[in-house]
């Protein structure tokens, strides 16, 4: 799973498609993700990072992380 | 070719600014940025009630000029007389309807020392909605089916061609989506009636309204193209808010056209893309359209860089621009008072 090269994030969560023109607002924690993609950190990393810091399971993790990746796919942020 | 510090008197068409505005105004903005203290600017107008006449910080002074179904003798006799008295370098015309006779009246104007930069007739006509089917399959380029009728008849055979919803255009403007014959039969009628023959019936393709602000040199070399999305959509289909885009596709795409027709001027490619990604252009303006401003504070100032090929410079086509870039427009109640209305109404000047 890959951003595209184009997408512009803030730190406030503020995700910016420069290729369609949509703009959508994350919560601190997907803004935190999102960032960490967008540095190239690997997805095993992210969720290392993720269960250490905040209270959730590895099974919640996952099914939290398919519905955020979907999410992302049908916001078009992803490279095909 | 404009010596650094010369004044350079344009006019300029299309100074209305209803919910449907002309381009007018943000030509004369973007060119007052583009040649800073040193542009004067000359109205033309056909109505007086168009704002422009009356924004005397954007509009320097306005004569009126006949209608288009004047003819061109009418409208050069007019010009003859503003010329006499203001030396006009440049004309940049604003209108669909009045494109016909300045690019008949160019040569003509050119004598007079008037330079403009307009397609060629050939090039207009191709992309006329009555052509632009046929002009898509000639250059490979994404366009929605058509039927070009004159008998309400002939919807039947439109229905079976290009199914449910189909969308009903009139020549000039206005568009009708049917979802049945009743309602295509309605359109029909009432789009004739008020521009008259052909209709032109349109296969319905559902997308993202994104436009393109294209500046062709003539020569097949695309100097400017500024996509933008469309983010508030008024009732009449018009952009009211926007944002530039970043896509190579778009962009690859103004490049086809203007490659493939050697367009010479302003226009704008309307586009629908498809949530395959197809672009397809709906329809194609052949003049600047009326968020053209959006060009200059993008970076690129479509209409400038005009002025300058039309008063003879050779303009290196632009690269980049800022994506991001959004444009709001509003509406401001400007206030002035009876004798300037007078004064345009009575004399057709002010």
């Amino acid at each position: 799973m890959h951003l595209k090269k184009n997408i512009a994030t803030s730190e406030s969560g503020f995700i910016f498609n420069p290729g369609t023109g949509d703009s959508y607002s994350a919560n601190p924690i997907a803004a935190e993700i999102i960032g960490m993609l967008k540095e190239g950190t690997p997805i095993s990393s992210i969720k290392v990072h993720i269960l250490a810091t905040y209270e959730v399971s590895a099974s919640q993790l996952e099914k939290d992380w398919d519905d955020f990746c979907n999410q992302l796919k049908y916001a078009n942020l992803l490279d095909n | 070719m404009l010596a650094n510090h010369q004044l350079l008197t344009v006019a300029v068409t299309g100074l209305n600014a209803i919910d449907s505005p002309g381009p007018g105004v943000a030509v004369i903005r973007a060119l007052r940025e583009g040649f800073p203290d040193r542009v004067r600017i000359i109205g033309l107008s056909y109505e007086t009630m168009e704002p422009g006449i009356y924004l005397h910080n954007i509009v320097d002074k306005t004569y009126q000029i006949p209608y288009p179904s004047a003819g061109t003798e009418a409208l050069l006799k007019r010009l003859e007389y503003i010329q006499a008295k203001e030396n006009l370098q440049l004309i940049i015309p604003n209108f669909d309807a009045e494109l016909f006779n300045f690019m008949k009246m160019a040569p003509a104007l050119k004598t007079m020392g008037i330079a403009s930069f307009l397609p060629s007739q050939e090039q207009f006509n191709a992309r006329d909605k009555i052509n632009l089917y046929q002009f898509g399959l000639k250059y490979g380029l994404s366009v929605p089916k058509d039927q070009v009728i004159y008998h309400e008849s002939e919807l039947y055979s439109c229905a079976e061609n290009l199914g449910y919803p189909l969308v009903v255009k009139g020549k000039f403007y206005d568009a009708i989506i049917a979802h049945t014959l009743e309602q295509a039969q309605k359109a029909f009628y009432k789009l004739s009636a008020k521009w008259g023959f052909p209709i032109i019936v349109q296969q319905f393709i559902t997308g993202t309204e994104i436009n393109i602000a294209v500046l062709g040199d003539g020569k097949g070399n695309t100097i400017s193209s500024i996509p933008m999305r469309k983010l508030y959509i008024t009732d009449k289909g018009k952009a009211w808010a926007g944002i530039t885009l970043e896509d190579e596709t778009l962009i690859n795409l103004a490049k086809k056209f203007v490659a493939a027709t050697h367009w010479k001027g302003g226009c704008e490619l309307e586009i629908m893309r498809t949530a395959d990604g197809t672009p397809y252009i709906m329809e194609i303006n052949p003049r600047f359209p009326a968020w053209i401003y959006l060009t200059a504070a993008a970076g690129q100032n479509q209409p400038a860089a005009l002025a300058r090929m039309a008063l003879g410079e050779t303009v290196t086509p632009y690269t980049d621009y800022e994506v991001g870039k959004i444009f709001i427009r509003y509406a401001w109640d400007h206030i002035t008072d009876v004798k300037e209305f007078q004064q345009i109404s009575g004399f057709g000047e002010l």
